[in-house]
């Protein structure tokens, strides 16, 4: 076990002091509820000057309703999502997902924006410090190797985080702040495919909230996830599923969405042709092999790439028959 | 030179008495507990939010120690294993534990105490998937869970019979 190494902390109130802090330090991050952070300072994986508390500023904590849509603030925590009756009607999965974030203890605290930016985890990189010492570190932090995929140039660590894709199939959009503004973006534009920088936030940005629209709310959505301990774990597969079904029961819209599978949340292409029919077998098969294709799981888990594959793939399969059932 | 450290002011309640304390920026609650206060009782069994030995309440919600800064529970009302009892008596969770052999090694059971009463609290009247759900957070390497859910179903029947909700 590591001691805690020296740092400063700041908790500003106002999202303004937060970013000028900031941009005026050197090695500083930002840290909400701090159930990853906090691990990852004391394994040496972050080793900032400072750490800029987030929660503390009061108007990121809120969640309202906006013209029939919802806005959650990213201090927001994992429980408040999951409690919330608006989201467990209109956005089932994403209270869902926040619900199978780690364990009940780290859901009163962990927060929206800190799983939204979660970062990405690798079996050579989420481990004690003589742990990666030993190893000679790796490439997403002070090595030149990639473990995982040694002959490449690039990191593969998997993004993990459980609302991202429930969220995605809601085709949600976050406010971004930043030292030139705010903007706002589609979620989906916040990751890149790069295990080492999978978020596009520039220096000094912070996700502000979220705005789920209000064209898909009550759709039925179910969220769902492979871990070692099903008591408490990151995702070693998840499967975020929105659909929409119309007259006679034939689908009207569908939306899936992948964690941990790879270095960002993955929104499944190609599932156009599904519109209009009918969900038998057949469908069921070609959304089971479509996910599979898209996933490119590799070595970053104790669990082979293969099996958590067939794993997400057959979850896939499994949510969309329970929902077009 | 010896290094200096960040300092922050941290004055909040601990067991329901007033603590005003100049801690380092980087004191985790679960060393100031032990080391600063000398309250030993909340344990800490893994490197980061893994085991729940560490469980303590801040403002009724239970939060591992081992995963929060001191300096950000200024203002806030800590509650460890040992507020339990009173006057050297067991607490009705405490008793449960006693009582139906929740407690092996003993290890887990401070933060499986706390994560109990945290649960307790907003449902006092749990069945035995909410209780399993309230605990998916503390890990027994001893008991199997069985008694330990066994307890905390004892302690919640003994609160509502004497019409004590926590
Ligand atoms: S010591 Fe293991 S969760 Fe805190
Ligand atoms: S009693 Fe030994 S770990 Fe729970």
């Amino acid at each position: 076990m590591e001691f805690m190494p020296n740092f400063k902390l700041y908790r500003p109130d106002n999202v303004d002091d937060a970013i000028k802090i900031k941009t005026e330090h050197a090695e500083v991050r930002f840290v909400a509820g701090g159930t990853d952070m906090i691990v990852n300072v004391r394994r040496g994986i972050e080793q900032p000057q400072c750490l800029v508390d987030l929660t503390s500023i009061s108007n990121m904590n809120d969640i309202t309703e906006v013209d029939g849509g919802l806005e959650i603030g990213a201090n927001v925590t994992l429980r408040n999502v999951q409690e919330n009756k608006f989201i467990r009607q209109n956005y089932p999965c994403i209270a869902e997902a926040a619900g199978s974030v780690a364990g009940p203890t780290h859901q009163q605290y962990g927060t929206v924006g800190g799983n939204l930016c979660l970062d990405t985890r690798c079996l050579f990189y989420n481990q004690s410090e003589w742990w990666r010492q030993s190893n000679d570190y790796c490439l997403k932090e002070r090595g030149d190797t990639c473990h995982v995929a040694p002959s490449g140039k690039r990191c593969f660590a998997a993004f993990s985080g459980d609302l991202a894709p429930s969220m995605l199939v809601y085709e949600a959009e976050i406010n971004v702040v930043g030292p030139s503004g705010s903007r706002r973006i589609p979620l989906l534009e916040l990751y890149r495919d790069d295990g080492m920088a999978h978020l596009t936030l520039e220096p000094g940005e912070l996700v502000e909230r979220v705005h789920l629209p209000a064209t898909l709310a009550g759709d039925p959505s179910r969220y769902e996830k492979a871990r070692i301990r099903g008591s408490i774990d990151f995702p070693l597969a998840g499967v975020a599923i929105r659909l929409r079904k119309g007259k006679s029961n034939a689908v009207e819209d569908i939306a899936i969405a992948l964690t941990a599978v790879n270095p960002y949340p993955k929104v499944i292409s190609d599932l156009q042709n599904l519109i209009d029919g009918k969900l038998s077998e057949d469908e069921l098969d070609f959304i089971r092999d479509t996910v599979r294709k898209q996933s490119k799981p590799m070595r970053t888990t104790t669990v082979a790439p293969w099996y958590r594959r067939r794993v997400v793939g057959a979850i896939a399969r499994r949510l969309a028959a329970e929902l077009s059932a | 030179m010896a290094e200096v450290k960040n300092k922050t002011n941290l004055s909040c309640t601990v067991n329901g008495r007033v603590s005003d304390n100049i801690v380092s920026d980087s004191l985790l609650l679960a060393d100031f507990l032990r080391e600063t206060l000398g309250l030993t009782g909340t344990k800490i069994g893994c490197d980061g939010g893994e085991c729940g030995c560490c469980t303590v309440l801040i403002d009724n919600a239970p939060q591992h120690a081992c995963l929060t800064l001191a300096a950000k529970c200024n203002g806030k009302a800590i509650e460890t294993i040992e507020s339990l009892s009173e006057e050297s008596r067991l607490s009705a969770i405490q008793r449960g534990f006693n009582e139906k052999l929740g407690a092996q090694c003993g290890f887990c059971t401070p933060g499986m105490v706390m994560a109990a009463e945290g649960l307790l609290r907003t449902n006092p009247d749990p069945n035995e998937q909410e209780i399993r759900a309230g605990l998916a957070a503390n890990i027994c390497r001893c008991t199997g869970y069985v008694k330990i859910i066994e307890a905390v179903q004892s302690a919640a029947d003994e609160l509502k019979m004497s019409g004590q909700a926590l």
